[in-house]
């Protein structure tokens, strides 16, 4: 077998280990499953009706956000679930066997990435009973979501790497979430960055979220006149720019992640 | 028992006969390994030399090195020096043809909490590409063996120690592999549990496997080995079959157990004179051990003595040395038999059992 057809074999396999594992443990459950259901209805109603905005529907444009939030903090799980498959000795197991070195990480990524589909779809099941609509061609629509799941899958990475610097489980969580927090706020997930102060209207300009956000808007057709995206290059040409990151961060923390690895392991 | 049980394991020989008559090639050699951590040298030029198709006892107190150099071979770490080969291969070279030939069960069971006993197997099994039938018969095979049938569809998370212990033993298995390393593979199991380990090891190693293996229990290194290493401090200090190594240590031992701990000076002072060396006494368990030249005579001589000195003695006999004895001289520690219920509790340091010299 190929090097690359072992590393996929082998990560599947591992994958598929990871995904069983989710299934039965009721916080990660929560977490891919009920947290965004949750989310979903909470914007929908909370905020889509608090803020009202003339002639257009806010619950679309939020709802998007609430999909890119979604996802980013499902990132989460990359990093602890490494930190502790390593803690547990189980990774040490895993690397007596005659694996491919890359199968861990991939298997990891892979299973994240499976856990965001569920995620969506339980959401855009959601989101349309609570009366959220694509509106744009089937193929803009799988393109968006093709997007999302490709920024979810890039951002696994990053978080893989957070998981194998710090490698206490207990402490990865809150790790990641000092990342992903100002990720998802400082950005036009929910609001639009005009009103923001100035330093931080830059950051919500050039972060990934943002563009990221702004492209499944584009691509649903859930944008929104009342909430105009800006001038900052990468919001203007938001589907470029989202693809543009996800190329940098797979070609950055792919091979980080794996020298990362290496040394978290061979202790 | 099946019958091949009760034979294998007679005492003070071991179970198994080495595959093939001639014990030339090494299964497994370490020469001059170093492997340095932050505070501590945990190899500190360790040597070993494991023949083909025999099995290896490697003992040592706590923090000898014996999990390092397992990991060693296991290809996890490598070494910051010297060098290391499992079944001819280099394992620094070529981790991953080592991994195709070794099944490796760790010292605290590794395994999927999860995950069923099933599954968990099965897993294993698919990491080594049997594919989905072959590691699914695998598994099923192995549970079996490991009396663990009625439990293979239960989560391990509700496996007892000793159940877990047995399914990662089953784990290194999966491959009958050429080259088998079990880093304490029974401690924390019941007699019955060790008994089919043992069969397990056994017809394993009946196959021409070898089997490097780290254990608490002298005893079973003395039934298992056909050699044995022991480890301190990152080196190898002795290596031989458990015979060697009783005959290194020499002669025979002279051992009472006092009714009262207190006597215990007294009575290494009264008895010192027929001894060939110094006495040992164990706070413990009362006792003291005389080492001897020859059997003869000495008993008597022994209990006539403290019996003057109004020492008052509950049990004395004359024995040939036991592996305990080497590992007392040797390292300076009894060995370690406080642990019983394995996983994770460390044993705890050999104080009460230190000599008072
Ligand atoms: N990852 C590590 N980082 C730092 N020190 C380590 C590490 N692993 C082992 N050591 C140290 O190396 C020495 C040898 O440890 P090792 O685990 O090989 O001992 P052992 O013979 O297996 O002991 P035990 O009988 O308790 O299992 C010890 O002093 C230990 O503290
Ligand atoms: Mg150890």
């Amino acid at each position: 077998m190929s090097a690359v057809g072992l590393a996929v074999g082998d990560g599947v396999v591992l994958a598929k280990r990871n995904l069983t594992r989710t299934l039965r443990v009721p916080d990660l459950m929560m977490s891919s499953l009920i947290m965004p259901i949750m989310s979903t209805l909470l914007f929908a109603y909370i905020f889509g009706s608090a803020i009202q905005v003339p002639g257009v529907s806010y619950t679309e444009f939020l709802l998007v956000g609430v999909f890119v939030q979604t996802v980013v903090f499902n990132s989460v799980i990359t990093g602890s679930g490494l930190a502790e498959d390593i803690q547990k000795g189980i990774v040490d197991r895993f690397r007596s066997l005659p694996i491919s070195p890359y199968s861990v990480l991939i298997g990891r990524t892979i299973s994240d990435l499976a856990n965001n589909v569920l995620s969506i779809v339980v959401m855009v099941v959601t989101g349309l009973l609570v009366g959220w609509r694509i509106d744009s061609s089937a193929g803009e629509a799988a393109a968006g979501f093709v997007l999302l799941l490709a920024f979810a899958y890039a951002l696994s990475w990053v978080l893989a790497v957070v998981g194998l610097s710090v490698r206490a489980p207990e402490v990865v969580t809150n790790a990641s979430f000092m990342i992903i927090m100002p990720l998802c706020f400082i950005a036009n997930t929910y609001v639009s960055p005009e009103g923001f102060p100035a330093v931080l209207r830059v950051i919500a300009e050039w972060n990934p979220v943002s563009a990221v956000t702004q492209a499944v808007r584009e691509l649903f057709g859930n944008t929104n006149p009342a909430f105009p995206p800006g001038d900052a290059w990468p919001l203007q040409n938001a589907i470029l720019a989202s693809f543009l990151w996800i190329v940098v961060m797979l070609v950055v923390f792919v091979p980080f992640a794996t020298s990362r690895y290496r040394k978290a392991v061979a202790r | 028992m099946p019958p091949s049980v009760a034979r294998g394991f007679r005492r003070g020989e071991p179970a198994f006969e080495p595959g093939g008559e001639a014990m030339m090639t090494a299964a497994i050699v370490a020469r001059e390994v170093v492997k340095k951590y932050a505070s501590v040298t945990a190899l500190d030029g360790f040597d070993l030399e494991v023949a083909e198709g025999t099995v290896m006892g490697l003992l040592g107190p706590n923090g000898a090195g014996k999990t390092t150099a397992v990991r060693v071979f296991a290809t996890l770490i490598q070494p910051d020096s010297g060098h290391a080969e499992v079944a001819g291969i280099d394992v620094v070279a070529n981790p991953r043809a080592v991994r195709e030939v070794i099944g490796l069960s760790g010292q605290y069971a590794a395994v999927d909490e999860l995950l069923t006993g099933y599954e968990n197997l099965e897993l294993i099994g698919r990491l080594y590409h049997l594919g989905k039938k072959g590691a699914k018969a695998r598994a099923e095979e192995l549970l079996e063996q490991f009396d663990l049938t009625e439990a293979a569809g239960r989560r391990l998370k509700e496996y007892s120690g000793g159940m877990r212990r047995r399914l990662d033993l089953a784990g290194a298995l999966v491959r009958k592999p050429k080259v088998l390393i079990l880093d304490e593979p029974t401690t924390g199991l019941d007699i019955r549990s060790r008994e089919a380990t043992w069969e397990a090891i056994g017809e394993l190693v009946a196959s021409g496997s070898t089997l490097l293996l780290t254990t608490q229990y002298l005893e079973e290194a003395d039934r298992l080995a056909h050699r044995i290493a022991v480890i301190d401090h990152g080196k190898l200090i002795a290596n031989g079959t458990a015979d060697e190594l009783k005959d290194q240590v020499g002669g025979h031992r002279l051992e009472v157990t006092l009714r009262d701990a207190a006597d215990l000076d007294h009575a290494r002072a009264v008895l010192a004179p027929i001894g060939h060396g110094e006495p040992v006494a164990t706070q413990e368990d009362r006792r003291v051990v005389v080492p001897i030249a020859a059997a003869g005579g000495v008993l008597v001589e022994g209990v006539r003595r403290l019996d003057m000195a109004g020492i008052e003695v509950v049990d004395a006999s004359v024995r040939r040395p036991t592996l305990d004895d080497v590992f007392l001289a040797l390292t300076g520690h009894r060995a370690d038999k406080a642990e019983q219920n394995g996983e994770g509790v460390k044993a705890e340091e050999t104080k009460n059992e230190e000599p008072v010299r």
